[in-house]
């Protein structure tokens, strides 16, 4: 298997990937800058600020982001944590056995 | 009578499937919800079919535009799942899809309680095989607590049934609303097939345990089953705007750190239904109409993206997310085909989520909501961010797994069935008014003005951005197994916990109860034995003598007391 051999594909290639992100970067400023130039008509005032939409996007993912890494300390557990079953046998605990002999 | 048949060609279609084999079978199960949808088409709202049961006047099939939309898009999902499950030779995995739509589709028709009650319990009966199907030990326990949870939902419905009847309302299913006890107790039923808040895990326990093609049935019928019957039942409902936005906010939190990427569309499937409830909750036609016309495209693309990580799972065998990446390089049109329907789901103009999601936005805002508003855009955010960008990017991009040298593209009919629901995807999105013509109420709704799609591309190409730039800087929390804690876990631990604690405290009073009578029980046997063993008081022998001698002394003073 010498490298050559492999097949690359798409996004194997650094320059590829550069380009997505820098075509993302591109969309974004225009998208901002078509917020100056068409005349949204909106039913609410919080429309009307400027770049309200690309603003609350970002930041309701980037809260969305953090709070879920903070509710990762919360509630994450281990993979097999409802198939382990441990906790308390009553029926193999010390002192039980008893009444079922005598 | 056609419509006293609507559900006849899907049940027909189960039985055959269950008793033929090979290309026969094939052709009867694709043949089934085409006849039934042809049957559907037949029929003119107001054709009803009305029997009587002990001189009670019941509505087995009632026919309007609510329930002939919801008509065509069941025979349409089943449909599209029959083909992505031709590959299947499992035969009860088969009959019990074919009977499930059947009983969905019986149960949008159902004109009283009592028959939508029976088609009720015969999805929760139906839908559960398709996850026992998988024969694994966790689907076994997850399809168990399925049912029993599907059950309690029909039983409530039942005795809310049984009140509302009693109550004088008669058993036509017609606007019910929260007034009375019985309304509640219906409200309920509904609400725990919602998958509403607290009652929603059995839809994230048991889709990812399901077969790869049954997620792709259970994720289009029981929760739109659901949605359909709060339409009808509680419209303009206000605790359901309130219950709505919950329902579509707090799955992404979940969404974002679950492993099992069919679990992450299972809570972003809990996060879409929470727009439609919204909807129904707002009540107005607008959104009413884009509660119906939402739940219509979300079983597309759902079912799109449900079909194409079905497909991985297929070829792999593996579902995690922190196990996958890469697949994009022997799995292209799969990976293709999963992101038109991310696009959907993540509501980008031309694609069908848009045209139904602004609807219920915009209904929404028009009612001055505003908060609610602000967080159905954090959920229509947050959807692009887990659905939209983390399942592709995990299943098919990301870090490359060690599946990619085994993987190849699903078997064709998979394929096949995908790309018939991202045809229908994006022809619904470009084409909004085939689907607005179906829907309940007349609407000149136009999605597509400069302002809305504007306001859309924006919030989407913000979300990505927030992505890109997290996952750059690695704040981006990685995929971990793991599981992790939610409501279920009242159920699955706690209670069982707490059900061993006090059978261990019982069974400790029981011992010491059992020990203090056994003690007293010998003490008893002992003083017994101390008072009858042979030198004891009361077994000690008498001499004849002193018998002799008290009997004289009791005659002697028999006779004294005569004389006296």
């Amino acid at each position: 298997m010498t490298e050559n051999k492999e097949k690359t594909y798409l996004f194997d290639n650094p320059r590829n990937v550069k380009l997505v992100i820098r075509g993302l970067l591109v969309v974004c400023i225009i998208l901002v800058i078509l917020d100056l130039i068409i005349h949204r008509h909106s039913v609410h005032p919080w429309e009307h600020i400027f770049a309200f939409y690309p603003v609350y996007g970002f930041v309701s993912c980037v809260v969305l982001v953090l709070l879920a890494k903070e509710l990762r300390k919360l509630v994450m557990r281990s993979e097999n944590y409802y198939d382990a079953y441990p906790d308390i046998d009553p029926f193999n605990d010390d002192g039980s056995q008893e009444d079922h002999d005598a | 009578m056609p419509e006293a048949l609507v559900t006849l060609p899907l049940f027909l279609g189960a039985l055959l499937a269950g008793i033929t084999r090979g290309k026969l079978r094939s052709i009867l199960m694709l043949a089934a919800p085409v006849v039934g949808a042809y049957l559907v088409y037949t029929l003119t709202p107001g054709q009803n079919f009305e029997t009587t049961l002990f001189d009670k006047p019941l509505t087995p099939v009632r026919v309007d535009s609510l329930s002939i939309l919801f008509g065509y898009l069941f025979h349409l999902a089943a449909f599209i799942g029959v083909v992505y499950s031709l590959h299947l030779k499992d035969t009860p995995q088969l009959v019990a899809s074919l009977a499930y739509a059947a009983c969905a589709v019986g149960a949008v028709f159902a004109g009283d309680l009592l028959a939508l009650f029976l088609y009720w319990e015969g999805l929760a009966i139906t839908s559960s095989i398709l996850v026992f199907a998988r024969r694994s030990g966790r689907s076994l326990g997850a399809g168990t607590r399925y049912l029993l949870v599907q059950v309690f939902s029909g039983v409530l419905l039942l005795a809310g049934t049984i009140a509302w009847a009693h109550g004088g309302n008669g058993l036509d299913f017609n606007h019910i609303g929260l007034e009375s006890m019985a309304g509640k107790l219906i409200f309920v039923a509904f609400g725990i097939k919602a998958s509403f808040p607290l009652v929603h895990n059995w839809l994230t326990d048991s889709y990812p345990e399901a077969t790869p093609s049954g997620t792709v049935f259970l994720s289009a019928f029981t929760t739109k089953v659901a949605i359909y019957a709060l339409a009808r039942g509680y419209a303009g409902t206000e605790q359901l705007i309130y219950i709505g936005v919950m329902m579509a906010c707090f799955p992404i939190f979940y969404a974002v750190i679950a492993n099992d990427l069919r679990r992450v569309l299972a809570y972003s499937l809990i996060n879409q239904l929470g727009f439609m409830v919204v909807g129904i909750g707002v009540g107005t036609e607008l959104a009413l109409n884009g509660a119906v016309a939402h739940a219509f495209n979300d079983v597309l693309f759902k079912g799109l993206l449900m079909m194409s990580m079905g497909a991985v799972l297929h070829v792999t065998g593996e579902m995690r997310g922190s196990e996958l990446g890469g697949l994009y390089k022997k799995m292209p049109k799969t990976a293709i085909l999963c992101m038109i329907g991310a696009a959907s789901i993540s509501a980008f103009p031309l694609f069908n989520g848009f045209v139904s999601k602004s609807m219920i936005v915009t209904a929404v805002l028009e009612e001055g909501h505003e908060w609610v508003w602000l967080g159905l855009l954090f959920a229509a955010a947050g959807v692009f961010h887990h659905a939209g960008i983390k399942i592709p990017f995990f299943a098919f991009f990301g870090h490359n797994s060690k599946h990619i040298e085994t993987a190849h593209e699903p078997p064709k009919n998979m394929i096949i069935a995908m790309t018939i629901a991202a045809c229908l995807c994006i022809g619904i999105g470009c084409f909004p008014r085939t689907l607005y013509s179906l829907l309940p109420y007349a609407t000149d709704y136009s999605p597509y003005d400069a302002s809305h799609i504007l306001a859309q591309m924006q919030l989407l190409a913000f979300s990505a951005l927030a992505f890109l730039s997290l996952k750059l800087y690695e704040i981006y929390p990685p995929e971990l197994r793991s599981t992790n804690l939610d409501a279920q876990w009242v159920y699955r631990r706690f209670a069982p916990t707490l059900a061993r604690w006090v059978l261990h405290f019982v069974i400790r009073i029981d011992t010491a109860f059992r020990r203090t009578a056994l003690r007293l029980m010998g003490r008893g046997v002992l003083s017994m034995v101390r008072h009858h063993r042979s030198e004891g008081v009361l077994a000690r022998s008498w001499p004849t003598g002193s018998m002799v001698f008290w009997v004289a002394v009791l005659l002697g003073s028999t006779l004294l007391m005569y004389y006296v």
